[in-house]
């Protein structure tokens, strides 16, 4: 009798779905669709991606050669900023949201997110937050200026005045992200279609799932410690201002306490992506799955007890230096079962390399070395050299770049044909590819010398000695930011036309989302299937 | 009332139920969802006295006791000397002279102190510091007792005014074996700004 009703769903109500019948701008405002709103999402976090590599473009002409040419200090700080957080919470964060409304509704048999209203509201929100951010470079106080870890007293004693405009947009972000993550828990508990156990959800709904609880846990905090930072400056507390009785260093600990678990908000879906996508690609079965679920939470919870590890150099007693070493390094444990259980799923598969494999391979690997800079980096003793310098940047965009957003590209060339019904240009995907791996690897892999070399990190001049490696770099970023257009020409073209895609035109695919037609249909599973 | 339409009514009210149960499922997860939202809110300001809780137990952050200690005679440890260093820095922007009378005095644990700091106003307006000491290494300072200091209080100072200011202290018995100097370390601060608002 239950599934007889729900089987009537569409027939007999119709006024839940004339969001249908909206047109032109009216569509994309009012609708609570979860593929519209999926594809809004992409491509924000593709307009932001571009704005904040502009921003890298201005700062790797800058660095192209020692001395001052291009911009002054102090705007080269705002760049700095401005393009740590719209990476971060402009391009990474909300692509991630993205793929999460789109899949994750077909993958685990539901006809639509939980609370499409709230996921509507979600959306529509982040675009203030960044013409906020983005308008300020245009104000009389200039953008903030104060990196994106926005340190005190950096952002409160000594601001140029953005403080109050970076708080409101950051407190926005993070209402939209707490938002979109309660949308995605309360999806996944209650709409799985039935027979879909948890542990028969799709590697990507897991990592979706554990990612969207710490989003909850921990976006909170940061709304907190901007509000302590907000207060310093403008309303006379002491949070963070020692001639108060406020301590800095207190700073730094709030923020880390939000920006550890906030760097694995960042990598765990990308885990989930690639790990729908390896098997596909070696047309075996995911190699480990239970491990891999156990190992995404034992990540989770054990990137709440190492943030320290971004303050050693903060004269920390030895005891909790030690701590939070091993802590880091333990982490390391659940992050090798993951690149393990990849290689094996590959190992005898009977592989094939099309573009989305290609960037999951890349991935693999590189987001390998970025671990290993990390694992480094986690020595307490030899971080004192490494912090602060561009051994740390080196770092964090090996795993954040050739790792967060190379899945995201491996993800988006896989579900291209299900998004918009035609296969991508598989030739102009293999150049974007090669291209951007090669020019990614000469634009961050230098950077690991000049950090042990002692080049610091947030600097608009450097020392001669410098010059040569700054000058190849430059040039791998320039690449590198060129190659991007590839992409979005690659996406324009596979809109448009092209030919075919079947409703699985991956061989070895797996996963409710292929057995609808593609272009997936607006209303998708309204019929929740049935799960054996 | 024909059997179709009785139909139709009965599968509207019985998926208007499922809807319902539904909502009422999700309307339970987000309660519980929001209270850890709050929750975590409320945790990141709780840290702020934990954290000096903690640093008052650990010494974590070299602060050092901002009410006057009383003396414990417990007697002077002539075995041990400690080296008990000086310094000064001023904060951005308070147009003042700051320093140590001496650089340095030795100590031996329990023994009581005296020393001089000076400071002069060097600016034409009136201008209220305030000096925040620490102590390094960061274990030592639980064990650095202040009696009598100017940080305890605001200073306020005239134009051009210039002034001896005092602090007593001793350093405990029970000072680690291994520490042998403490460097305590007076940042002065304008906060003029703040005691008129
Ligand atoms: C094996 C795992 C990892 C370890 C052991 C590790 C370790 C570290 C350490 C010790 C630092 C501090 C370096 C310093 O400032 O001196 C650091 C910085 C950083 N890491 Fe990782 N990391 C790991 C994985 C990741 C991942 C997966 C991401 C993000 C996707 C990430 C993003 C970052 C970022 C953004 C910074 C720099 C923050 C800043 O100061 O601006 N890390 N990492
Ligand atoms: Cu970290």
């Amino acid at each position: 009798m239950t599934t007889d009703v729900l089987n009537d769903h569409d027939s007999h109500e119709g006024e839940h779905h004339d969001d249908h019948k909206m047109t032109g701008i009216k569509r994309w405002l009012y609708t609570t669709n979860h593929k519209d709103i999926g594809s809004m999402y992409l491509w924000f976090s593709f307009i932001m991606f571009l704005v904040g590599g502009a921003l890298a473009m201005v700062i790797r002409a800058e660095l192209f050669q020692p001395g001052l040419q291009i911009v002054e200090p102090d705007f080269f700080n705002q760049l700095t900023t401005v393009h740590g957080l719209i990476m971060v919470f402009g391009a990474i964060m909300p692509a991630f949201v993205g793929f999460a409304n789109w899949m994750l509704p077909m993958m685990i048999g539901a006809p639509d997110m939980a609370l499409p209203r709230l996921n509507n509201w979600s959306f529509w929100i982040l675009p203030f937050a960044f013409a906020i951010l983005i308008g300020s470079f245009f104000m009389e106080s200039g953008a903030p200026n104060f990196g994106w870890t926005f340190y005190a007293p950096l952002s409160t004693t000594y601001s140029n005045g953005s403080t109050a405009f970076f708080v409101f947009a950051v407190h926005i972000m993070g209402i939209s992200s707490i938002m979109g993550a309660i949308n995605i828990v309360v999806t996944i508990m209650n709409m799985r279609a039935p027979g879909m156990t948890y542990m028969k959800m799709p590697l990507f709904v897991w990592t979706f799932f554990i990612t969207a609880y710490l989003l909850i846990a921990v976006m909170p905090i940061l709304a907190g410690v901007v509000t302590m930072l907000l207060t310093d400056t403008y309303f006379g507390t002491s949070f963070f201002d020692a001639a108060g009785g406020g301590d800095p260093v207190l700073f730094q600990h709030i923020f880390w306490f939000f920006g550890h678990p906030e760097v694995y908000i960042m990598i765990l879906p990308a885990f989930g992506i690639v790990s729908t996508i390896i098997p596909a690609f070696s047309r075996k079965k995911l190699f480990g799955y239970s491990s891999m679920v156990y190992a995404t939470s034992s990540i989770a919870f054990l990137s709440f007890i190492v943030w320290a590890h971004h303050m050693f150099t903060t004269g920390m007693p030895l005891f909790g230096e030690l701590f939070f070493m091993y802590c880091t390094m333990l982490i390391a444990v659940p992050t090798g079962v993951k690149v393990f259980n990849w290689m094996a799923t590959m190992w005898r598969g009977s592989m094939t390399f099309e573009t989305p494999m290609l960037f999951s391979i890349a991935f693999v690997i590189l987001f390998t070395i970025g671990g290993f800079s990390g694992l480094m980096l986690a020595l307490t003793p030899v971080d004192f050299q490494y912090h602060d310098t561009y051994f740390v940047v080196a770092h964090f965009h090996y795993v954040l770049v050739t790792g967060s957003l190379f899945s995201i590209f491996a993800g988006a060339y896989y579900w291209l044909p299900k998004w918009t019904g035609h296969m991508y240009d598989e030739t102009l995907g293999k150049v974007h590819f090669w291209c951007s791996l090669i020019s990614v690897n000469l634009l961050f892999f230098p950077m690991h010398f000049l950090g042990l070399a002692g080049m610091p990190r947030r600097i608009p001049d450097y020392a001669l000695q410098f010059a040569d490696f700054n000058k190849w770099v430059s040039i791998g970023g320039f690449a590198f930011g060129l190659s991007q257009l590839i992409f979005l020409a690659v996406v324009i073209k596979c809109i448009r036309g092209g030919e075919k895609a079947s409703a699985k035109p991956w061989e070895g695919a797996e996963g409710l989302e292929w057995t609808v037609a593609s272009p997936a249909p607006y209303h998708t599973f309204t019929t929740p299937p049935k799960i054996d | 009332m024909d059997k179709g339409t009785e139909q139709a009514e009965q599968h509207k009210s019985l998926k208007q139920e499922i809807e319902q149960s539904a909502q009422q499922k999700n309307s339970k997860v987000i309660k519980k969802l929001m209270l850890i939202v709050f929750g975590m809110f409320g945790f990141g300001f709780a840290l702020v006295p934990l954290y000096d809780v903690f640093c008052d137990i650990t010494g974590l952050n070299g602060k050092t006791n901002d009410t006057a200690a009383a003396y414990a005679d417990g007697g002077i440890d002539t075995s041990r000397t400690i080296t008990v260093q000086f310094i000064t820095r001023t904060a951005k922007g308070i147009p003042w002279q700051f320093n140590p009378v001496i650089n340095e005095v030795k100590v031996h644990p329990g023994e009581m102190k005296f020393v001089k700091f000076y400071a002069k106003n060097e600016s034409d307006r009136d201008i209220v510091g305030q000096a925040v000491p620490s102590v390094s290494p960061g274990l030592a300072a639980a064990y650095f007792q202040k009696i009598e200091c100017f940080c305890f209080t605001q200073q306020p100072l005239q134009a051009n005014e210039e002034i001896e200011m005092g602090l007593q202290f001793y350093v405990d018995l029970e000072l680690p074996e291994e520490i042998t100097t403490l460097t305590l370390s007076y940042t002065l601060y304008d906060i003029t700004g703040k005691v008129d608002s």
